[in-house]
């Protein structure tokens, strides 16, 4: 019984994971970026929902607010921030082509740089405006509510992010595959020179990606605010954590992100089983291992960019 | 669970309250013996007082209440300055902040000896500050007046016994305090005598689960600890199912995995009858962030307003300071003020008992200071089971209890004393009530 527990408990884990891990999982898909200042983001959005909530909001209305703020954040930092750094790889890459790639590598990590400058610049400023106490978004008893599933009590918060996390995967792969702002932006992903002669403007595309992967990242801030206490600094395990369940799922995979999450939270709560003090180094072991037996993930992009 | 040795679990003691996950190593650090040896010196009319705060970083909270005192002080020295052997002194306060970092810490105790030469130095909050601060103070022979850390973890730094200090002079309550106190107050609840552990793999964890086991065997409680955790662990259902059945939980968890700890306990029915949470539980913040659930949760308390004590200062009552601070502030009172308070009494006191601001004048007072302050009667060399620069103050159990018809903008939780055995003159509350 305490394994099945274990593992229904993993699976519920994952889900938070999984919506964490949404937004990276996008950005990397469409453009190739590790973006490393996502942990921060969350928090950045569970912070300013709180502070929605503080001046007396429902928390529903803070995070409708909240995360087309969100969105619209994404479209500028991709505009402003990242579009310019990914210019500079095409323009190394390119010159570097040529000249037989001498100045290449530091372009490429241009956008990676730019991102790293972002979370450290924001945990700062967050510390600044917040102080560096731990905080939590009010949720009244909803987040220690549990409900009978069959012999088993599993928390209805979970629950709530797990299905709210395959929503949101579900909706931005519909997104992606069945509309035109979709399909344009597979072409961009695919091979932005192409897309561009069809008319595609992949700088617009891209910021349109990012806007989308920080309206997830936001509501997964939420999330991540009423089932734990925060502070400026928790952005790195977020970030941590996304970051493992995206490469167990495979690169720019998004259903292979929900798996990713799944399989890191699942092998958390059964290594803890095993012996408490293994948790979360049975999940770094499981990332490991798919790092070196299946690099490309467990469900990885079928044709490769 | 085989632990290897006292001295480890000393030495893991030392981050004893501190909520840094990320602590550094416990080095005085920086330029030991540089400059002008012999600190003090300046104008002779000047008390210059070097304090080492934590107003930024991961023990911020501690320092919150330090910002406030300090600035009252400046206000009350400046109306009222100091008279040894009838002369009145002027008081001058420099403050450094120690961003919670332990390296830091030495660092801006030296600047304070060193260029701002000031007469004695003051620190608080957490063993990771008070250590380098003292050693630094010790290497340039500056008298150094520290708190809020136990003192097995600020007088044990290497090996297992007490340093040998000449010019740090430390007060605070011990970890045989918090055990005694945390032992009165599961024995008010009936219960079944089995306590579970809840103890991350971090200095404080191993310290409380290397010695807690024993401390609370004499009183029929028996600490089961399936094993410390790694801080930032998001499961806690392998825990719960080994502490189903226990009617005790103690832990020293940082603030956000109780959170997700004590939420999915609730999630998966485990409902032990008391819960005692040090750490986790110190300030009012930690536990309203706990929403309704933080209702009940018992901690040690080593500052309470209704302690009949009094400021040698100020004359204000321990009531007077917290009402004043929430008056000012806007925030609920926390413990480390009284605290902080007391440190600049004891200094006055010393200066005043020394005659002068020379530094082995103010040592040779304070080794046998006996001082009543706000946070109680103060004296060093009187107890024999403590080195001779520690100094035991009192120290309560406590309860947070929630006021759910408070209204918009007083404070929800009220931390009520419920344990006294330690500290009879400090009045109870009320008893443990058992968690519903």
């Amino acid at each position: 019984m305490d394994w099945l527990n274990a593992g229904v408990q993993g699976v519920l884990l994952g889900g938070q994971y999984a919506l964490l891990a949404c937004g990276l999982s996008l950005i990397f898909g469409v453009m190739r970026i590790v973006n490393l200042a996502h942990g921060v983001l969350a928090v950045l959005a569970a912070y300013l929902s709180l502070f929605l909530v503080q001046q007396g909001l429902p928390l529903w209305l803070a995070v409708v607010v909240v995360v087309p703020v969100f969105a619209a954040l994404g479209y500028a930092v991709q505009r402003g921030l990242f579009n310019p750094a990914l210019a500079q790889v095409r323009a190394r890459g390119a010159g570097g082509d040529s000249r037989g790639g001498g100045s290449r590598g530091a372009g490429e990590l241009a956008p990676l740089l730019v991102s790293f400058g972002v979370a450290v610049a924001l945990t700062s400023l967050l510390q600044e405006v917040f102080s560096a106490d731990t905080r939590r978004i009010p949720t009244g008893d909803l987040a220690s509510a549990g409900v009978p599933l069959g012999p088993l009590s599993v928390g209805l918060l979970p629950l709530i992010t797990l299905v709210v996390a395959v929503a949101v995967i579900a909706g931005v792969q519909l997104f992606l595959a069945r509309t035109p702002t979709g399909r344009a932006m597979r072409a961009v992903a695919d091979d932005p020179g192409a897309a561009a002669l069809t008319g595609v403007d992949p700088r617009h595309m891209y910021a349109v990606a990012t806007a989308v992967a920080f309206a997830t990242l936001a509501l997964a801030g939420v999330f991540v605010g009423m089932s734990t206490q925060f502070s400026p600094g928790y952005g790195d395990l977020v970030l941590l954590f996304a970051f493992e369940a995206v490469i167990i799922g495979g690169l720019g995979s998004l259903w292979g992100t929900l798996a990713g999450g799944v399989v890191l939270g699942v092998a958390q709560t059964i290594g803890a089983q095993i012996d408490p003090q293994s948790g979360v180094l049975a999940g770094h072991l499981v990332f490991l291992a798919v790092l070196v037996v299946r690099p490309g993930g467990l469900l990885p992009r079928s044709v490769p960019a | 669970m085989v632990r290897n040795g006292r001295s480890l679990n000393v030495r893991a003691a030392v981050a004893w309250a501190s909520t840094a996950a990320l602590a550094g190593a416990l080095t005085g650090c920086g330029d030991v013996g540089g400059g002008s040896v012999g600190g003090g010196g300046g104008d002779d009319d000047v008390l210059k007082i070097g304090f080492v705060s934590t107003e930024t970083g991961s023990s911020a909270p501690f320092g919150e209440a330090n910002t406030y005192v300090i600035e009252s002080m400046e206000q009350w020295f400046a109306e009222h300055p100091v008279t040894v052997d009838g002369a009145e002194l002027s008081v001058e306060i420099v403050v450094k902040d120690s961003q919670s970092d332990s390296a830091r810490a030495g660092e801006v105790a030296a600047e304070l000896i060193n260029s701002d030469g000031v007469d004695l130095v003051l620190t608080s909050s957490t063993p990771d500050i008070t250590n380098p601060v003292s050693e630094q103070c010790e290497a340039n022979s500056v008298p150094c007046i520290s708190t809020v850390a136990p003192w097995q973890p600020f007088a044990i730094r290497d090996g297992d016994q007490p340093a040998d200090l000449k010019y740090s002079y430390h007060a605070f309550w011990g970890l045989e305090d918090v055990s005694a106190v945390y032992a009165d107050m599961w024995g008010q609840v009936e219960n079944n005598g089995k306590a579970a552990g809840l103890f991350p793999n971090d200095p404080d964890g191993q310290a409380w689960s290397a010695n807690f086991p024993a401390l609370t065997e004499d009183t029929g409680v028996t600490i089961d600890d399936p094993g410390l955790y790694p801080n930032g662990t998001q499961d806690f259902s392998a825990q719960l199912s080994a502490f189903e059945g226990h009617d005790i939980l103690v832990g020293v968890p940082i603030p956000p995995d109780f959170t997700t700890f004590w939420q999915q306990a609730g999630q998966q029915g485990y409902q032990p009858k008391v819960a005692t949470i040090g750490k986790a539980l110190l300030f009012p913040s930690s536990v309203e962030a706990l929403g309704n659930a933080g209702d009940g949760l018992t901690s040690e308390v080593w500052w309470h307003p209704t302690a009949p004590f009094t400021s040698s200062l100020t004359g204000q009552t321990a009531q007077e300071l917290a009402d004043q601070y929430e008056t000012d502030t806007g925030k609920q009172w926390t413990q480390p003020l009284g605290f902080a308070e007391a440190l600049f009494e004891i200094t006055v006191a010393a200066v005043q008992e020394a005659g002068s601001t020379d530094p082995d004048a103010i040592t040779g007072a304070l080794s046998t200071l006996e001082v009543s302050t706000v946070v109680g009667d103060i004296a060093w060399g009187a107890d024999d089971s403590v080195p001779p620069y520690v100094a035991k103050t009192p120290l309560v159990g406590g309860q947070w209890r929630l006021d759910e018809g408070a209204d918009e903008g007083t404070h929800p939780y009220e931390l009520v004393v419920v344990s006294n055995t330690l500290a009879p003159e400090i009045p109870t509350g009320g008893e443990v009530e058992p968690l519903r």
